[in-house]
């Protein structure tokens, strides 16, 4: 209520972690039950589902992790998001289609630019703090949707088509949707894992201890700034995968993807699965893009249930869905 | 005169014009932050909301209840929209937001960013979302008049003569009254001002109802300008943060004045190089950032 920035972050609302071994132990096995369940999804999911939807949904539980890594392991809310998932993706397609490079490198050229994007953007909003540096990636991201809207090299409100997907390594032809699938699957699975890997590094320690107390890390000796700025261009960086791979698959980059009504999403979807937990954004961004695919026939009601979504995991759900599970099974990180 | 000093102060007051949205705007949203430290992020819906209010008013109500013949014009939905959308606003604070005042405030930005998006979908889905021009116009302010440098429409000089003593007097009454240093007392201590036995839950619900009231204000003078559509909230909103964030929120008078001049400003850029008005804001904050990155009114720290 009083105008002085509180201390304490209340994001996620962490309690006291139980760290007895017998915790420890039913964490673990959770853990690996989840990791099965992913890794068994990911090999069979094009048999029995349209493997293109699947690939957004990988595309999109990428995106959501990435931005996870902010929201939930820093304690920074972006509201720009958007900026790095379809800036990179307008890269990559420019990349692929007017320069005729191979996939790998229109990929790793989306990423880059989002890194690079994220350098300039993060560099900037870590000047203030809370919810000023939500306003401040919003109205960042908003130049660069002007930018893609007016700049010629991106098709303007026609977005950029006919993206070819190209060999991978001059041997799979990625016009086939399996191998086309299997490529995405793994573009993911290392997304993901380089996210697990970040979380659990001795930086993403601090990141964390960051979150919990800014204050107290900064008189511990940490340079808050610059793990608050490498946390951005990491997250930026991984968004940019997440969306040169989007623009692989449906060989299209669009405004829609660039625009904030696409940042508010991925917030949803973290906000949804779980923030500051491994596996919540999977689980979001599957729920959210499952709905808008079955919701897709009501128009614009589709987002009038996200708003009503969003209404409800802030007022009554704020762990979300993995939260809330490790929450019931008493175990302190999942 | 010169024709370019002419061109110029003509953009310079359609930009004025513009400024007078972005003043109103972000005034509601320092005057919502400085007791609730919360930030609306529903404050553009509820200006849209605004202006629907007063094309439902003039169009559809009379319908509604039989009476084809009957429109409710401009002048009583200028009272009567904004007081509709306040009650509207104190019903969201009451019941919703009021439960998130413990937690971290960017949990009520996502709330006012869900209610945005419901109000959004709502409309586009009841009415078109391409827009509806506002056919209420009152026949004492068609037709233009003569500025000295060009002929400017009755209306829009209406617009920013309003505004401008909305928001003087929304500044004498938070600065100069009793009222007033009750609020501020509020955002410096709530728990010292509940001692001396004033409603601060009563208080903090008419100050949102306030805030978000001026925004359906804007809402109704923008109707007769723009075409009343069901996103001219949400792009508007963006940019109402980049003033705030140059303005800074600490300050009543700094917001309206930051809001003035930036329209001024982008409508000034229009002159020298139009693709850049879109953006010119969103640079300007960058530069901000960069030299004074508390923002212009911004208390250091």
């Amino acid at each position: 209520m009083s105008n002085t920035t509180s201390t304490t972050s209340e994001i996620g609302e962490f309690e006291q972690e139980d760290v007895s071994p017998e915790t420890h132990k039913r964490g673990r096995i959770v853990q690996a039950v989840f990791w099965v369940v992913l890794l068994g999804f990911l090999a069979v999911a094009p048999f029995f589902l349209y493997p293109v939807f699947v690939m957004q949904l990988l595309c999109f539980a990428l995106f959501a992790a990435a931005f996870n890594l902010l929201i939930g392991f820093t304690g920074l809310l972006s509201f720009g998001h958007a900026a790095f998932f379809g800036g990179a993706a307008y890269v990559a397609g420019h990349v692929l289609k007017v320069w005729g490079f191979p996939p790998i490198l229109g990929i790793i050229a989306g990423t880059l630019a989002a890194a690079a994007m994220g350098w300039v953007v993060g560099s900037l909003a870590i000047r203030r703090q809370g919810i000023y540096f939500a306003m401040i990636t919003l109205a960042l991201a908003q130049i660069v949707y002007f930018f893609a809207l007016q700049m010629p090299f991106t098709g303007g409100e026609d977005g950029l088509q006919g993206i070819p997907r190209g060999n991978l390594l001059g041997i799979f032809n990625l016009s086939d949707p399996i191998t086309m699938y299997y490529f995405v699957a793994a573009v993911f699975i290392v997304g993901f894992l380089a996210i697990y890997r970040i979380v659990h590094s001795p930086f993403g320690q601090v990141l964390q201890a960051i979150r919990e107390n800014e204050p107290r890390a900064l008189s511990l000796g940490y340079n808050v700034d610059r793990f608050k700025l490498l946390a951005f261009v990491l997250s930026a960086g991984l968004a940019g995968l997440a969306g040169s791979t989007k623009a692989l698959v449906f060989q299209f980059a669009s405004l829609t993807d660039a625009h904030w009504q696409m940042s508010g999403e991925v917030i949803l979807m973290t906000l949804l699965g779980g923030m500051g937990t491994i596996f919540g954004p999977v689980v979001g961004a599957f729920i959210v893009v499952t709905l808008q695919h079955f919701l897709s026939g009501i128009g614009s009601w589709v987002q009038v249930v996200i708003g009503g979504t969003f209404i409800a995991c802030v007022l009554l759900f704020r762990r979300g869905i993995v939260g809330e599970i490790a929450r019931l099974l008493r175990i302190s990180s999942l | 005169m010169d024709p370019m000093i002419r061109l110029i102060l003509a953009q310079g007051m359609l930009g004025l014009n513009n400024g007078v949205f972005y003043a109103m705007l972000s005034l509601g949203l320092a005057v919502i932050f400085g007791l609730l430290n919360v930030v609306n992020f529903a404050h553009g819906a509820l200006y849209m909301l605004g202006a629907f209010l007063a094309l439902i008013l003039y169009s559809y109500v009379g319908q509604w209840i039989g009476m084809a013949d009957l429109h409710i014009g401009f002048w009583p939905a200028l009272i009567l929209a904004p007081i509709l959308v306040a009650c509207f606003g104190m019903l969201i604070e009451r019941f919703l937001l009021r439960r998130l005042y413990k937690l971290d405030p960017i949990y009520s930005l996502l709330l006012t960013f869900g209610i945005t998006l419901v109000l959004q979908g709502l409309f586009i889905n009841f009415f078109n979302a391409s827009g509806t021009p506002y056919p209420g116009m009152p026949e004492s302010m068609k037709g233009v008049t003569n500025l000295g440098f060009m002929m400017f429409p009755k209306y829009r000089l209406f617009v920013i003569v309003f505004s401008i003593v909305v928001c003087f007097v929304t500044w004498f009454v938070i600065e100069r009254t009793r009222i007033g240093a009750r609020l501020r007392a509020g955002t410096e201590n709530p728990e010292l001002v509940k001692a001396f036995g004033i409603n601060v839950p009563l208080m903090v619900m008419l100050t949102f109802g306030f805030g978000t009231g001026l925004a359906g204000l804007a809402g109704v003078l923008a109707a007769p300008i723009y075409s009343v559509s069901p996103l001219m909230g949400a792009n508007l909103i963006i940019v109402i943060f980049a003033v705030v964030v140059i303005g800074g929120m600490g300050s009543i008078a700094g917001a309206v004045i930051t809001g003035f001049s930036l329209g001024l400003i982008e409508g000034v850029t229009k002159v020298f190089y139009a693709p850049a008005a879109n953006t010119v804001i969103f640079l300007l904050m960058v530069i901000v950032l960069l030299v004074r990155p508390s923002g212009l009114f911004g208390r250091q720290g």
